[in-house]
């Protein structure tokens, strides 16, 4: 008799114990979940960014190095993309100062925009094959 | 409404792959610039439709892209190709400003970018805002720099000053630890202390760089446009900031690789700068035991290369500087007349930009399969009668072969020595940029044409209407 008391005080006991754990991973889950929030976005973000450069990486070494300066003007254009960056914040209406920041950005990535493709639109043009 | 934004970035993204891809050829490359175009359209358009702004901000906007546009659409119709590398210089500066003006929006109003409400913002977007901050004002103000120099606006010698790189040492240490701050309270004051703390340690990163060591400082002002440009992506969430960020930083990054290879010396190397300052002094030694070198005439040159049955011509950064492209394609189209196969040569660092002297030789009308890079080259001078070297030294010294002590020793060089007859263009014996003897001028097969590289070549081509 004695051991089966014993035994159905050991079961319980085990059961208040998973409870208890259960518990602790339940608060533990609720006080990870806005940091994993948080941090899955940005390795995401992160995935993303190293995954580029690898496409750069081997994009670029099949760039021929005749075409070297283009690429340079190319590049310079495409990085003038934060341009996007500048019209989001003009669009805020909230904060002058964004405002203002923003329209600088997007007066100057224009420039880049504009003059990094048209000089590299030139060179390429120069770039002829032997005639004939 | 943001899905159909966040696939035109993605389609955006695809583009510009592409343009990179395009320059894998210049056939192909036209097509890939307008990728390029057309990918920049759709995310600006994507940009405006999604942003919810009121008529005000629109007209902002365009009045922004109309002014910037027209700016460098001018700029980029009138500059002439020997600038080419300060234009680019003068371009990285703009992205470097526009990151940190993005990076200032985004702490004034955080809430357009969703990363939180002013005074109030997440930490982690504070960590990245503050990188994109200090790398686009590094790039802003190291690139105003390389373009002062470049231009010659500002002497190309070396600045150095002693315990320079402590100095820079201790301020990127303040920089961190600035970072770290502004991390923890958010503080406005501490946005602008980054700031300019960013914009003095990119100026004082530059100066100790030589001229001639210009074209790894762009190519790495190149990577640094497209690390900011990533940073600012990060901050904001835009995944076609990040992206092309880091296609943008990887191109530069590889280009001063392919630089640094170029010259045998590691990029820290080329950073610490001061190469090239000492140069008065060893060229003053050294060549008193020396043969006397064989000078000739224009007359004589164009005698023997008459004669010749295959020519390399060896273009260096003096060709660009003396404008005598146009003229050396002259004298090759007289001798192709004469049955004579002429093809150039181009060393990975001659000119002040990567690939400087291919847009150069490539403007003044010389179809591109008839220039060579270093490798493909370089057996090919043992079969040629004729090595024409025009405004390049150190790129042909057989001394970074064979002479352990010289400074460029391990350079990979253009083999000029083994053409029959090598002729130099230069205007006297002063040695080049690194400061070393080219004991090429002392060889019996040598023929050095004193004098200014297009008037040489203009008397050559005049010798052989004849």
């Amino acid at each position: 008799m004695s051991t089966q008391t014993e035994l159905a005080n050991r079961a319980a006991e085990l059961s208040a114990r998973a409870a208890e754990l259960a518990d602790f991973a339940r608060r533990a889950a609720e006080a990870t979940a806005p940091v994993a929030q948080v941090v899955e976005p940005f390795l995401l973000m992160l995935t993303i960014f190293l995954m580029a450069c690898f496409v750069g990486y081997y994009v670029v070494w099949s760039v021929t190095p005749a075409l070297h300066s283009p690429l340079m003007g190319v590049t310079n254009a495409i990085s003038s993309v934060i341009v996007v960056g500048g019209i989001l914040a003009a669009a805020a209406a909230e904060s002058d100062a964004a405002r203002l920041f923003g329209v600088l950005a997007v007066t100057l990535a224009s420039v880049n925009i504009f003059g990094g493709f048209l000089v590299t639109r030139r060179m390429l043009s120069m770039f002829q094959k032997k005639k004939g | 409404m943001a899905t159909i934004a966040t696939l035109a970035y993605l389609a955006a993204s695809v583009l510009f792959i592409l343009a990179l891809r395009g320059l894998s050829h210049p056939e192909t490359s036209r097509q890939g610039n307008q990728y390029g175009m057309i990918g920049m359209g759709i995310a600006i358009v994507a940009t405006i439709l999604n942003s919810g702004m009121d008529f005000g901000g629109f007209v902002l906007i365009i009045a922004g892209i109309a002014i910037g546009g027209s700016i460098g659409t001018i700029i980029a119709s009138r500059i002439q190709m020997t600038s080419l590398p300060q234009l680019v210089a003068a371009f990285h500066s703009l992205v470097g400003l526009a990151a940190v003006f993005v990076a200032a929006a985004a702490m004034y109003s955080p809430q357009s970018f969703g990363i939180g409400v002013p005074g109030d913002i997440k930490g982690a977007s504070l960590l990245e805002m503050s990188l994109g901050l200090a790398i686009g004002a590094i790039t802003f103000s190291g690139s105003v720099i390389a373009f002062l120099k470049l231009d010659g606006r500002m002497s190309g010698a070396p600045i150095l000053f002693a315990n320079q790189h402590k100095l820079n040492a201790g301020l990127g240490v303040l920089l961190l630890l600035l970072v770290i701050l502004f991390v923890a309270t958010g503080s406005p004051t501490l946005f602008w202390m980054i700031a300019i703390l960013a914009f003095g340690l990119g100026f004082l990163l530059i100066i100790p760089i030589g001229g001639a060591d210009m074209p790894v400082v762009v190519s790495m002002l190149n990577s640094y446009s497209g690390w900011a440009a990533a940073g600012i992506g990060f901050t904001i969430g835009n995944l076609l900031l990040i992206v092309t960020g880091a296609l943008v930083g990887a191109s530069g990054a590889i280009l001063s690789y392919i630089m640094c290879k170029g010259m045998n010396r590691s990029i820290i190397n080329v950073l610490l700068g001061g190469f090239g300052s000492e140069s008065g002094v060893a060229a003053a030694g050294g060549n008193a035991d020396r043969a006397p070198v064989k000078a000739g005439s224009p007359e004589d040159a164009a005698f023997i290369m008459k004669n010749a049955g295959k020519i390399i011509v060896v273009p260096g950064y003096g060709m660009a500087v003396a404008q005598a492209q146009q003229v050396v394609r002259e004298m090759a189209d007289l001798l192709k007349k004469e049955g004579v196969e002429v093809s150039y040569a181009i060393h990975p660092v001659a000119g002040r930009m990567p690939g400087h002297m291919n847009v150069l030789l490539a403007e003044a009308n010389v179809p591109y399969d008839e220039v060579h890079e270093l490798e493909e080259i370089n057996p090919e001078f043992a079969e040629a009668d004729v090595a024409y070297v025009i405004g390049a030294n150190d790129v042909t010294n057989p001394a970074a072969k064979t002479d352990k002590s010289s400074a460029i020793y391990g350079m990979p060089i253009l083999d000029v020595e083994r053409a029959k007859t090598v002729f130099f263009v230069k205007r006297g014996m002063a040695s080049g940029y690194a400061g070393v003897d080219n004991e090429l001028f002392f060889r019996p097969n040598t023929m050095m044409l004193f004098g200014d590289a297009k008037k040489v070549t203009q008397e050559i081509v005049q010798a052989l209407q004849r």
